[in-house]
């Protein structure tokens, strides 16, 4: 495909005049992985809210390229066009996987009820994806009935993204995938995430504060501050060799930690 | 039976509330599944004892109808007989025990044995009509996912029946696909009276007093129970025939007959069982 | 000219004085009196009792009169009453099987051994308002639910004396439901020792049996709506006489020394189970004095949903939440706790107008400069 799957304009949507998300434009790419990082209340996490249709933007466009070719833009999309866009084309990974989880419900049901959510009605063929994609998150298939609710957090987050890769989705939403887990455990999810965008040629957005998370699994990156996009190039470019002062300390913060 | 009710509007509710009520039992019956919000009234019965099919009865009830009341499948259970007792009181019409004399017939978790016919109106009582509110709590939250076909959810329920119990585990209040397209539930009936509600001769109207909330099904609708393909769903059977009609078709209630625990299995629908023995002693 | 509020003794004896002349009301209306109160306000009588933790209708019948039929008041009245009194020890458990039954329904079987016995219920009255009480009429000779009683299955009942088995007892039997497990510990009172969470089930129950009814009806209810569902049925609610017992050391046993109105709930709830365990009904329980049958029915069910954690189910809903539901669920102390408000806070109210004006004239001063 030689057009983006989603190309944002001007997006705004301002809390207070240097707060929230002023006139951001980007474009994905099918197949890329795109990071969006800046310190905290840069509005990274207000962009990705607006970019998947979770809030809705003051001003701007968004243009989503559907299966199909067809363009739809989001800001004038009803509700219901934007949840059935959810379930099918969209992925959504929620830092705190207890927002992306049914915690009392079982795995198998968790990672199948995306699949019934589209029509499928057939028992054993549910379970049986669901245990092949426990396994492809690194996950005992044994546990297939638990519940999350007993899960540890590193597990949680394996099935969250199990439970939205099941349906193919074109594009994933990830708002800091990695936050609040061990170190370790972290390095384990990143490996399992890269191998998984690669195989599955899906395009994400992701947003992080970690530098490290960043280099690991995006293509390009876009630097945020006070709401607004202030470089942006291919990861290694950016993190390289960083222009702005503001990037230049992003980049040397982590540094420090590795 | 006691003398008619007088200072009350014929079957208790005044005429503007009947409109009121008819008006959202037309849209329901035009949108099969859907639920119509109503200005359900205060009734002098509790909530939760079948205020919501009682509006619904004293709506469409004329003088000239023939009322059947039953509660879970029986004519003489104590909520059946006042219920009746009720509009015998304040419509003074003609009340019967008989499935297929009656042209009305309001009924607490049983659809009657006996086939229904064309003409004739069951009145459904409902405590709960949101077939969704055990997975999602919030009405605001419910509305918008019927309002998108968004029923994964209610599979998944019938996802963790199986996977923990092997089969699906919900008995009664078995949730319904209307007409391609509104998941319904049918009130707490068993899941064995299901059937009866596809493709029935019968208006079917269902009316929840507390949640103000009506519905229906119109005749000759569609009403599929929700299954998997491999797990298809089933109605309850019994390994014992009716003790007093010796009825092997019916739903059949267990009365236990003494403290060391015995029972014995009747037809929960008194008035199919008594035609049984009828039948049989002539 | 401004004179600041003092003479608060004097406000407070013609407060008094006010009172008493509204609770008498009108001079030419005759005195209730308390034997008036406890014959036909019964059900007022037993509520002011149960939450009142005192088994005294008499003296429950004197708070309703002073406290004008304000119920929560009349309840503080008798709790603190209560509170003087000696304790003389614990009686026997009571066998509620051997009750003497005045009513026994179960929702789960159509007829039970025993038969099923309506006894004195508005359930299924019409609430109409009868007017012939209003002329101080007699009782209505035409009673709405007169010809219920032609009804076979409620007539034949003529209870045994001697037992009663109950419902889930029969059950238990074939090991359908649950088998109810005693207290792991002697059981405490509430009213001598501070509640200590997480509590056991003996003290719980303790505390929702002189909880709020209205509170303990609207937690019960949002289990039914789906906050912390709990698939209740009736496994059988009866009111009857039962024996009280007192164990006398000096004897060796124990002696009946009086009887008791009570009403008992037993709910049967959703089932257990797993691929592993079969799947076994649980129960919760409601306990009584009088016919508050309301308030057993209610308990039963905040006590099955507080039971959450032992089936290790997720606890979500308010109702099921053992801090939430037992630490507000006494009355007298909530309303103690929102009537407060009443008191005098000027020198809290006068720190935050302090603070309040220093932070406005910070901002101002900014704003300017």
């Amino acid at each position: 495909m030689d057009k983006p799957i989603l190309t944002a304009r001007e997006v705004t949507r301002a809390y207070t005049p240097d707060q929230g998300c002023l006139g951001v434009s980007l474009d994905v790419w099918p197949g890329e992985v795109l990071g969006i990082v800046g310190e905290s209340g840069s509005g990274k996490s207000t962009l990705l809210r607006l970019l998947s249709g979770q809030e809705s933007a003051d001003s701007g466009s968004i243009l989503f390229l559907d299966r199909a070719g067809t363009p739809i833009e989001l800001t004038e999309t009803p509700e219901s066009a934007l949840r059935y866009l959810g379930r099918t084309e969209f992925g959504i990974i929620h830092q705190n996987p207890r927002d992306g989880l049914r915690l009392r419900i079982s795995a198998g049901g968790n990672i199948g009820e995306r699949l019934m959510g589209v029509g499928n009605r057939h028992y054993g063929d549910i379970r049986a994806i669901a245990e092949s994609w426990l396994t492809e998150v690194e996950i005992d298939p044994a546990r297939i009935d638990g519940k999350p609710l007993h899960f540890s957090g590193g597990m949680q987050q394996r099935l969250q993204i199990a439970r939205n890769l099941v349906t193919n989705p074109r594009l994933v939403f990830m708002d800091e995938p990695t936050g609040g887990l061990d170190v370790s455990v972290q390095a384990k999810l990143l490996d399992t995430l890269k191998r998984l965008v690669h195989d599955l040629g899906i395009a994400v957005i992701i947003v992080t504060h970690d530098m490290g998370v960043a280099r690991l699994l995006a293509d390009r990156l876009l630097v945020m501050k006070q709401g607004r996009v202030i470089e942006s190039g291919l990861t290694d470019q950016v993190l390289d060799d960083p222009h702005a002062a503001y990037t230049q300390q992003l980049v040397a913060s982590i540094l420090q930690v590795n | 039976m006691q003398a008619e009710l007088t200072g009350y509007n014929f079957a208790y509710l005044d005429e503007q509330t009947k409109r009121m009520i008819r008006r959202g039992l037309l849209k329901a019956v035009a949108v099969p599944g859907l639920q119509v919000p109503f200005g359900g009234r205060e009734m002098p019965l509790p909530y939760g004892w079948g205020t919501g099919g009682i509006q619904v009865t004293a709506s469409v009830i004329g003088s000239d109808d023939v009322l059947k009341v039953i509660d879970q499948g029986a004519d003489d259970t104590t909520n059946a007989v006042s219920i009746r007792h009720f509009f015998a009181r304040t419509a003074g019409v003609e009340t019967t025990e008989v499935t297929e004399e009656a042209s009305l017939i309001q009924t607490r978790h049983r659809i009657p044995e006996s086939p229904l016919s064309e003409g004739q109106i069951l009145i459904y009582q409902v405590p709960i009509p949101e077939p969704l509110r055990f997975i999602e709590p919030r009405e605001t939250e419910t509305r918008k996912m019927h309002a998108l076909t968004e029923y994964g959810v209610m599979h998944v329920k019938l996802y963790e029946d199986i996977a923990q119990f092997g089969q699906i585990s919900t008995a009664y209040a078995y949730p319904v696909l209307v007409n391609g397209r509104y998941v319904m539930d049918p009130s707490p009936i068993p899941k064995f009276d299901n059937p009866k509600m596809h493709q029935s001769p019968a208006l079917q109207l269902f009316g929840a007093g507390r949640e103000k909330r009506l519905y229906a099904v119109p005749p000759y609708t569609d009403v599929i129970s929700l299954d998997f393909e491999d797990h298809p769903f089933e109605i309850q059977s019994w390994d014992e025939d009716c003790a007093l009609c010796g009825a092997t078709d019916s739903f059949l209630d267990e009365v236990i007959i003494n403290d060391a625990g015995e029972r014995m299995f009747v037809c929960s629908d008194t008035h199919y069982c008594r035609q049984n023995r009828d039948a049989s002693d002539g | 000219m401004y004179v600041a509020v003092k003479g608060g003794e004097r406000a407070i004896q013609s407060a008094h004085e006010l009172l008493a002349e509204m609770r008498r009301g009108d001079p030419e209306v005759p005195e209730l009196t308390l034997e008036q109160i406890q014959n036909q306000m019964g059900l007022a009588v037993d509520r002011v009792m149960n939450e009142g933790s005192l088994f005294d209708a008499e003296l429950a019948a004197l708070a309703i009169k002073q406290a004008q039929g304000d119920m929560i008041e009349a309840i503080f009245l008798l709790r603190a009453y209560r509170t003087t009194l000696p304790r003389h020890g614990t009686s026997e458990p009571i066998e509620t099987k051997d009750m003497r039954v005045l009513r026994r329904v179960s929702a789960v079987f159509k007829d039970v051994p025993g038969g099923q016995l309506l006894g004195p219920t508005y359930d299924y009255t019409h609430r109409l308002l009868d007017f012939t009480l209003a002329a101080q009429g007699e009782a209505p000779t035409e009673d709405p639910s007169s010809d219920l009683s032609s009804h076979a299955f409620e007539t034949e009942v003529s209870p045994d004396p001697e037992q009663m088995a109950r419902v889930l007892e029969i059950l238990e039997r074939d090991t359908l439901v649950e088998t109810p497990k005693g207290p792991d510990v002697p059981s405490r009172d509430l009213t001598r020792e501070p509640l200590d969470y997480p509590v056991d089930r003996a003290t719980r129950l303790q505390a929702l049996a002189r909880g709020d009814e209205g509170y303990l009806l609207a937690l019960a209810y949002s289990t039914q709506r789906g906050y912390g569902r709990t698939h209740p049925f009736a496994g059988e609610i009866r009111s009857g006489v039962v024996s009280v017992s007192m164990p006398f050391e000096e004897l060796g046993y124990a002696l009946p020394v009086g009887e008791l109105l009570i009403t008992e709930c037993e709910m049967i709830n959703q089932f257990q189970g797993s691929a592993d365990v079969p799947p076994t009904f649980t129960r919760g329980y409601g306990l009584q004095v009088g016919l508050s049958e309301r308030k057993a029915m209610s308990m039963a069910l905040v006590d099955r949903s507080l039971r959450a954690d032992e089936f290790e189910e997720e606890i979500e809903s308010p109702a099921q939440d053992e801090e939430f539901v037992l630490s507000h669920c006494d009355n007298v102390e909530a309303w103690g706790f929102v009537s407060h408000l009443k008191l005098p806070h000027y020198v809290d109210f006068q720190s935050e107008l302090e603070l309040i004006r220093k932070l406005r004239d910070a901002r101002e001063t900014q704003d300017a400069s």
